[in-house]
């Protein structure tokens, strides 16, 4: 089932520039979704009509079929956003912040909440200190903290883990994997593919502000797990041994080289291999090895 | 209704206001009390109203105005200035708030802050000399409305701003210029022919008239020509505002 529908969603920023281009996309609930794609291909300003930051110039957005602009109270109330830039009030305290966030969906006081969420993000200790007193790292769990202070059924995260060192960024993948078991449905953008493929269920790419590809992360797993072995023979061969005839080994077509295709399921015996190779009296040249990683998935789709 | 909402931006402005105390309430109450020494005491004995006000008394009504004016605008203008500024208004564009209680919340702050300061500066006045209220429901009528009224104007001139520059640019061409020729210092009867007549364009001079009014039962403009002027200030700062918030000017891109 779906909770975030977009239908043709159009936005033209004044001065012309299109940042979103006929965008139509669908988010199940309690998934994690990764929005990928280069500087400027759109992610904020997508997320940003959701949120009612930004005024769509057409199309229609609906959550849990509530319009974000005509029912924009339904709607809004079950959506948190944690955003790109670090934007807080300086000069109040951490706690304080938090119960403003709360405050403004109209939500009464839950201080077990507040624990919780601050306990979660190890900020409880900082209750007390004013925000301008916080680090970077911290500003941005504190940003993180107040999206969940309204319970959201959606959260948005744009570029969460931006800034924020190696292992924090491993703890706040825990940290979101939990939020998601509690059954919050996840939106993220990042540019970091490994957070993607760790963490997303589905994968989106977005460039030009178009959506270039949706995918299942298992799906594109497999495509990334394809691997090539290519060895290159010394003397050409007129016809592939008995023992070398399987599927996955395909002899070129000028007959110079071996291509053997296998992914993470087959396990080549590669030792194997290069025995049946000596038996048959086939000299090796040299061995290249080749595998597609999101990163190539990733730029091919947006160099095309 | 989003009370809740509407009360946290109410709740958030004035902590801001209480933060900064000697920024927010005790400069209006020194500047207040320094007139009053110039004025009220050391001038003012030479001046006379006519009637039994005297001079230090007439001045008053005048300078709770002209702190309630410039104190309301000032509120509601940065209290909606800065959140746009930082970037902290994703918050309230993303809560499920209307328009209706994000204005309120951030006028009626305003509005409070200021109507606080006119009872400490009007508490201050009674240090110098006594200073009887013949009508006080009058008279806290006409602070909150020019108070809202004003916080309102101010609220408009922060959304519509986007550079500090801007911000200020009507609190010091338009407001303090107004204010000190609105009457605070002199009655208006007391000017010569046309800047008599001048004076009565100035909606200033109808809210110090009006508090004048309920504080000695005498001034230059009867206080139901105040207070339809006042109302009609409000009206159109209202429907500027409707206008904004309709089209999303400056504040959505
Ligand atoms: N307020 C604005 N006014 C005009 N153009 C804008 C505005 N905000 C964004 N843009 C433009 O819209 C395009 C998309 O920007 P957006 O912020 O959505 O990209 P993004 O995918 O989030 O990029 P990044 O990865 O750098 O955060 C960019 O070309 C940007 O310059
Ligand atoms: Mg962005």
């Amino acid at each position: 089932m779906s909770i975030l529908k977009i239908k043709n969603l159009n936005k033209e920023y004044k001065g012309g520039l299109k940042a979103l281009n006929d965008v139509s996309l669908e988010i199940n609930k309690g998934e994690i979704f990764a929005l990928l794609g280069p500087n400027g291909a759109g992610k904020t300003t997508l997320i940003n009509i959701v949120c009612g930051l930004v005024n769509p110039s057409s199309g229609e957005v609906t959550v849990n079929n509530f319009d974000i602009i005509k029912q924009y109270r339904e709607a809004r109330a079950f959506v948190s956003l944690v955003p790109q830039e670090i934007q807080l009030d300086p000069f109040i305290t951490v706690e304080q912040t938090l119960e403003f966030s709360r405050g403004f969906f109209g939500k009464a006081k839950k201080p077990e909440l507040t624990k919780e969420i601050l306990e979660g993000l190890s900020l409880w200790d900082k209750k007390d200190n004013k925000v301008i007193q916080l680090s970077g790292g911290m500003k941005r769990r504190v940003l993180i903290a107040k999206a969940l202070m309204n319970e959201p059924e959606v959260l948005f995260l744009d570029e969460p883990t931006a800034g924020v060192d190696v292992e924090l960024r491993r703890d706040m993948w825990k940290f979101i994997a939990k939020i998601k078991q509690q059954g919050t449905t996840i939106i993220l953008t990042t540019h970091y593919l490994e957070e993607a493929e760790e963490m997303a269920d589905r994968i989106g790419v977005i460039d030009k502000g178009e959506i270039k590809m949706v995918e299942n992360k298992d799906i594109l797993m497999k495509k990334m797990g394809k691997k090539q072995l290519l060895i290159s023979l010394k003397k050409t061969l007129e016809n592939l041994p008995a023992d070398l005839q399987k599927k996955y080994i395909v002899l070129s077509d000028d007959k110079k080289s071996l291509l053997v295709n296998y992914d993470s399921e087959l396990n080549l015996d590669i030792a194997g291999l290069m025995q049946t190779l000596k038996n048959n009296n086939i000299e090796i040249g040299d061995i290249v090895t080749k595998q597609s990683s999101l990163e190539d998935i990733f730029i091919d789709l947006i160099n095309e | 209704m989003n009370w809740i909402g509407f009360f946290t931006i109410y709740k958030k402005e004035m902590m801001r206001t209480f933060r900064v105390p000697l920024q927010t309430i005790f400069s209006p109450v020194i500047t207040t009390a320094l007139y009053f020494v110039v004025f009220g005491s050391a001038i003012g004995s030479r001046i006379s109203v006519g009637g039994d006000v005297s001079y230090a008394q007439f001045i008053v009504p005048g300078l709770i105005m002209m702190s309630l004016l410039s104190s309301s605008l000032a509120a509601a203008s940065s209290g909606i200035y800065f959140p746009k500024f930082s970037g902290t208004i994703y918050e309230l564009l993303s809560a499920p708030l209307s328009y209706l209680e994000i204005t309120l919340g951030y006028t009626l702050a305003a509005t409070s802050r200021a109507m606080i300061i006119s009872v400490i500066i009007y508490i201050v006045s009674l240090f110098f000399t006594p200073v009887p209220i013949a009508h006080p429901f009058v008279a806290v009528l006409f602070i909150f409305l020019t108070a809202f009224t004003f916080a309102m104007f101010g609220f408009i001139i922060g959304l519509l701003s986007d550079t500090f520059e801007k911000l200020n640019i009507f609190p010091t061409f338009v407001i303090t210029p107004l204010s000190f020729l609105g009457g605070v210092f002199y009655s208006v009867d007391m000017l010569p022919g046309i800047w008599h007549q001048i004076s009565y364009v100035n909606p200033i001079v109808y809210m110090i008239n009006g508090l004048r009014w309920s504080f000695f039962e005498s001034s230059s403009v009867s206080p139901l020509i105040s207070i339809g002027i006042i109302v009609i200030f409000l009206v159109a700062c209202l429907f500027a505002l409707w206008r904004i918030f309709k089209t999303g000017y400056k504040i959505k891109t």
